[in-house]
């Protein structure tokens, strides 16, 4: 507990970014959240791990909107907020990346980048006859790619399902850290890929956060999280077991807290 | 050693894609690309090779008369073909068109003889059928979240029996409506050729379609819907609202379908149309448009609508029996499903 603790009064002076006070969620008699508190701060990857069924996911889910926390509170940059539904976490800068990645195969990078959220043509093309600014957005999801530093994507007009599987996690990615977002979430997303894909996307993540971007990181693979992670969130039986870093504690320590078998 | 490998300059990231292109450097594979990234790009050259194959077999074929005549034939599944096409690229398919474009022709009908409505009226109310009867199709696909094929199956059959219910199985004649329902009937002469006004609103109305889906964000979110539901769901696209204005568009087409079938037959008739519904679906999938969603052509139904009407034409000028024609096209359906399916291999 000491070094959670320490972290704790550590970093109190900064202001999270994304802060989860006693999170509740049951599911009838099953308990998915038992009273999680979590902090995110700038700039920093904040990893999740956990055993299945310790409440990863629904603790994602409360934080993405997908799912309404019966009882707690969520504060996005010290305001506090109700997610309803995920655009409502969206429109607070809270993007997420899901497992089973959110893009369109048929349509083209650009467009993936641009879902949901196109532009239209200035004047009455676009207000009275509604035509999507093509153009525009591609260039804009070039500028976006190369602000983020993803070199993988060098033709924002190839179709995604023409891409290779990290360069589709990046597609993703960069949907969800690009156009002002202030946290990015990514659900597993490593587990799809080979080692040199999951490379990429790692590399990925450290830049995101170079930039600035908090990154909230859920995998299952421990040397990718030990690899990228500022923070490691160990979720079990609902309740948070304790916050470790990469530095504190080994790989092992941290599957003895995940499984029980060892206190923090 | 993950650092180099990743965080390299971006002529990493190009040769990265380089590679993956040259993996599929074939000249069938490339084909294949070029196949998949233009849907229309296998009926066009179908539809070409049938006209000069017919051409070259009977000179009445290429005559501008006869050409004109295949477009006439044409117009009213290339109208449904519009609805259905819309509704395949959310990967959906509706078995009702047909009907609901005669139940549509119907209350045109019977409000402007029956009723004594005036024409434009009984076009207003032809189309708030169309739209009612989209609006049920959508509402239980989107509410109720049933299969679009079984809704349709049952809406099909619901709207056949309103037809019969309403009309009392009569049909009404041309010559006994206002001179506006069977406008669409009527020709006008450019040069030596006579061009059918029906056709000429069909062709409007691909325009239009091609414009929206093509152009606008609706456009795109009906492709993303139909692709990947759940994608689109996440990226934040409203999909149930999507899939209720297609089916509502759908009806709209459906509509006008219903105006263009009264020119052509002279006629409102409850007994007509029956091959409609599927003579639409095919259409659309000899056009490229995929059964799975998400891809395909609005021209490619349209080509595709032209090529089942040139290989009835052609097959018939060339003296053969019906049910050559019908063979036929059962032909080529399954090879435009298995070309379908073999273009999209190109996924991983």
């Amino acid at each position: 507990m000491t070094m959670t603790e320490f972290e704790a009064s550590h970093t109190e002076t900064r202001e999270p970014i994304l802060k989860a006070r006693n999170l509740v969620k049951t599911f009838g008699r099953v308990v998915g959240l038992d009273g999680v508190n979590l902090d995110l701060y700038p700039g920093e990857v904040l990893a999740i791990i956990g055993d299945n069924g310790a409440g990863k996911s629904t603790l994602i889910k409360c934080l993405t909107g997908a799912e309404v926390p019966d009882t707690g509170e969520l504060f996005v940059s010290g305001q506090q907020v109700h997610f309803k539904r995920p655009q409502d976490a969206r429109v607070h800068g809270i993007e997420t990346v899901y497992q089973n990645l959110a893009v369109s195969p048929a349509l083209d990078v650009a467009s993936n980048l641009f879902l949901g959220r196109e532009e239209r043509l200035p004047g009455p093309l676009g207000s009275l006859f509604r035509i999507l600014d093509t153009k525009g957005m591609r260039r804009k999801a070039k500028e976006e790619l190369t602000r983020l530093g993803i070199s993988t994507l060098q033709d924002v007009t190839v179709p995604v399902e023409n891409l290779s599987g990290g360069q589709r996690q990046a597609v993703a990615v960069a949907r969800a850290a690009a156009f002002g977002s202030k946290v990015v979430v990514l659900d597993e997303p490593t587990a799809a890929l080979g080692v040199r894909e999951s490379n990429q996307v790692l590399q990925l993540v450290r830049d995101l956060r170079d930039r600035g971007l908090p990154v909230i990181l859920i995998s299952h693979n421990m040397p990718h999280v030990f690899d990228v992670a500022d923070r490691i969130h160990i979720q079990r039986l609902g309740k948070c077991a304790a916050t470790i870093t990469p530095q504190s504690h080994t790989m092992t320590d941290a599957v003895a807290i995940m499984t029980g078998a060892a206190k923090a | 050693m993950t650092q180099q490998q990743t965080a390299g300059p971006p002529s990493a990231g190009h040769a990265d894609l380089a590679e993956e292109f040259l993996d599929r450097q074939t000249p069938l594979s490339r084909i294949r690309n070029i196949l998949h990234r233009y849907p229309a790009l296998s009926p066009a050259i179908v539809l070409l090779i049938a006209v000069v194959v017919f051409g070259l077999l009977n000179d009445r074929f290429l005559r501008v008369e006869n050409l004109s005549l295949i477009t006439q034939q044409v117009a009213v599944v290339g109208t449904l073909a519009i609805a259905q096409t819309l509704i395949i690229l959310t990967a959906g398919i509706d078995l009702s068109v047909g009907a609901v474009m005669i139940l549509s022709s119907m209350v045109i009908a019977q409000m402007a003889v029956g009723s004594g409505v005036p024409g434009p009226l009984a076009l207003i109310a032809g189309l708030i059928v169309g739209l009612a009867s989209g609006a049920l199709n959508g509402f239980l696909v989107t509410r109720f979240r049933l299969p679009p094929f079984i809704v349709t199956l049952g809406t099909l059959n619901i709207f056949i029996a309103l037809t019969l219910l309403y009309s009392g199985g009569s049909t009404v004649r041309g010559s006994a409506m206002p001179g506006v329902l069977t406008w669409l009937g009527s020709t006008f002469p450019i040069g030596p050729v006579r061009i059918s006004t029906g056709v000429v609103m069909m062709l409007l109305l691909y325009i239009a379609v091609a414009f929206i889906l093509g152009k606008t964000a609706w456009g795109r979110h009906v492709y993303a819907v139909g692709d990947d539901k759940e994608a689109a769901r996440l990226a934040g696209i409203p999909v149930n609202r999507v899939l209720m204005s297609v089916y509502l568009a759908a009806g709209a087409v459906l509509a006008v379908g219903a105006w263009i079938q009264i020119g052509r037959t002279n006629a409102a008739s409850p007994n007509a149309g029956v091959d409609l519904n599927l003579d639409s679906i095919t259409a659309v999938v000899i056009g490229g448009t995929s059964l799975f969603g998400g891809r395909g052509s609005i021209w490619g139904s349209l080509l595709g609508a032209l090529i089942v009407g040139v290989f009835r034409n052609g097959l018939s000028l060339a003296g053969l029996d019906v049910l050559y024609q019908t063979l036929a096209v059962g032909i080529l359906i399954i090879i435009a499903v298995s070309v379908d399916q073999w273009i999209r291999k190109v996924k991983s």
